[in-house]
């Protein structure tokens, strides 16, 4: 093993300098094909072996669905709509209550966690109460919203809100504090006034932090919007799974959720690049989870 | 002396610990300093040099005493002030044209002209071409230029100094010393230079005050004759740089060593 690792430090090292550029692309390409080889592979087996399990009746697909049902389950949808009406006006629905509801919730988020951070007596005052609301699981706010606001996508909407507002608030409010005191200090001596101590150092420091929550906030704002509409709803992605539970379609729960999944990532791209854009200066992100 | 540029009268500096007592880091300190002088302020870890930076800068107001500079007592951050830190101060959301350009951008002058100084000092700290960098991008040679074209680009009368350069390696550090002296002799700022190692204190100082171990008061002031303009890689070869070092050196040694022995104790 040592001497496998040894020889092939040495062929590492050994190309000259004219062709070292070539062999490091092609080395970075080749372990591109590896990884997204084993990617693939690992779908592969997954899938394969969930697939040759219920053939050979070791997995029971009526309570576990099985990969080509669920395949066939989206085209289905794809191409002759589902229950509640065409498959995009679905996933439409949905993304803009978590849209919505993410905007939203970063909003007042970023407001009342820089609010707070900066004010001593407002986050004194109002601590015990944000914690006693965090504490609380908010999905069960809900039925509260479905009772009043009613089945339009507003009650979906506040659900999502509530859910991403605590996410953001917490990490605005730790990046207004973690600002660096040195930084102030610096700041001040340069001229700030306190606005633009706000603008030119709190915010920009601040602003790693709430971008790192954005990443989780998105995902919850998708638990907000399905769970809303499993609750209640006349259109959206909840309701179509709620459907499937009640009509015994594993295929379905789990058709929706690979739709879910499609969406929480192409979410996660966009998010990642306006996050490249805005922290240019920064040298490595602060992620929840960097994989 | 004429009227001096800063002074300390009776200054006396207390903190609040965590854990609710009062911690003296300054007692009944008094000094002044000169209009155009380089005062370099040495002491033992712990000694209050940086609270006293703190003090002459408005970012602390004293507990007692009186701090005056250019003949006001100080109420808060003055205009006059410049402040290099000792860790890196410079905005590291901000290129570095946008880092050297804050100064004026906050003393309200359009962002034209801010830019157009801003691009003079770095030049002049030898960072052309570095403009649209990002301080972690640079070195922390690199970055200690910027923050010093960052804070001498307001023109300050007042430069105070926290151990500017004890984080670079020691080729670096003599380089930066040289040029420090260079735009300073420029300016003629009054300067209070704190660091802990003696040798930089009397390369670069007209001045060397003593501070004792905390709570920390003036224990000598030492004139350092050495002529300028100087070479700091080279001005310490000489005889008298060495009977400067070994006359302040005879003071400062038994608040290192106190220092130090307090130090050990409290880790017992």
């Amino acid at each position: 093993m040592s001497a496998l690792s040894a020889a092939s430090r040495n062929a590492a090292l050994r190309p000259d300098e004219a062709t070292g550029e070539a062999a490091r692309a092609r080395a970075r390409l080749n372990r591109r094909l590896v990884v997204n080889g084993l990617r693939i592979l690992f779908a592969v087996v997954v899938l394969g072996s969930w697939e040759l399990g219920t053939a050979a009746g070791w997995i029971d697909p009526f309570f576990y669905g099985r990969p080509s049902g669920v395949a066939n389950q989206l085209r289905i949808w794809l191409f002759e709509g589902t229950a509640q009406g065409p498959l995009w006006q679905q996933i439409a629905t949905t993304l803009e209550e978590a849209t919505l509801g993410f905007l939203i919730g970063v909003g007042l988020g970023v407001i009342f966690g820089v609010a707070l951070g900066r004010v001593r007596l407002l986050a004194d005052v109002f601590a015990p109460y944000i914690k006693a609301l965090n504490a609380m699981p908010r999905v069960v706010l809900g039925s509260i919203f479905i009772i009043t606001i009613g089945y339009n996508i507003w009650s979906k909407v506040a659900l999502a809100v509530v859910l991403v507002f605590f996410v953001v608030f917490f990490n605005a409010f730790q990046g207004v504090r973690e600002v660096d005191r040195v930084l102030l200090a610096n700041a001040r001596i340069l001229g700030a006034s306190e606005r633009q101590l706000s603008t030119h150092v709190i915010f920009p420091s601040a602003l790693s932090w709430i971008l790192a929550s954005l990443h989780t906030s998105f995902g919850f704002a998708l638990v907000g919007a399905v769970v809303g509409e499993y609750l209640g709803a006349i259109k959206g992605i909840g309701l179509v799974i709620a459907t499937a539970q009640a009509t015994f379609n594993p295929n379905g729960v789990f058709a929706a959720m690979f739709l879910l999944a499609v969406v929480a990532l192409a979410a996660e791209v966009l998010l990642t690049r306006l996050e490249d854009r805005l922290v240019r200066w920064r040298p490595n992100t602060i992620t929840d989870v960097t994989i | 002396m004429p009227s001096p540029a800063i002074e300390l009268v009776g200054v006396t500096k207390r903190f609040l610990t965590p854990s609710g007592t009062a911690y003296t880091a300054l007692r009944d300190l008094n000094v002044a300093i000169g209009i155009g002088e380089f005062c370099a302020v040495v002491g033992p870890t712990g000694c209050g040099k940086s609270t006293t930076l703190a003090l002459i800068s408005g970012l602390e107001p004293p507990s007692e005493g009186e701090v005056v500079v250019g003949g006001v007592a100080v109420r808060g951050v003055g205009k006059e002030v410049g402040y290099v830190f000792q860790t890196d101060a410079v905005f590291p959301w901000k290129n570095v044209l946008d880092n050297v350009a804050t100064g004026p951008r906050f003393r309200g002058v359009a962002r034209a002209d801010a830019e157009g100084r801003a691009r003079e000092w770095i030049a002049r700290v030898g960072l052309a071409g570095f403009e649209r960098y990002y301080p972690h991008q640079l070195s922390g040679g690199m970055r200690k230029r910027a923050a010093l074209a960052q804070t001498l680009i307001n023109e300050p009368r007042i430069l105070l100094m926290d151990e500017p350069f004890s984080a670079l390696d020691v080729q670096t550090r003599t380089l930066m010393e040289n040029e420090l002296l260079q735009l300073w002799s420029a300016t003629r700022s009054s300067v209070v230079f704190v660091t802990h190692d003696l040798e930089e204190a009397i390369a670069l100082a007209d001045r060397v005050v003593v501070l004792t171990a905390g709570p920390g008061t003036v224990k000598g002031i030492y004139p350092v004759s050495l002529p300028r303009p100087r070479n700091v890689a080279e001005i310490r070869f000489q005889p008298q740089f060495a009977r400067i070092y070994e006359e302040i050196w005879n003071d400062l040694r038994d608040e290192v060593l106190l220092s130090y022995e307090r130090s050990k104790r409290s880790l017992a």
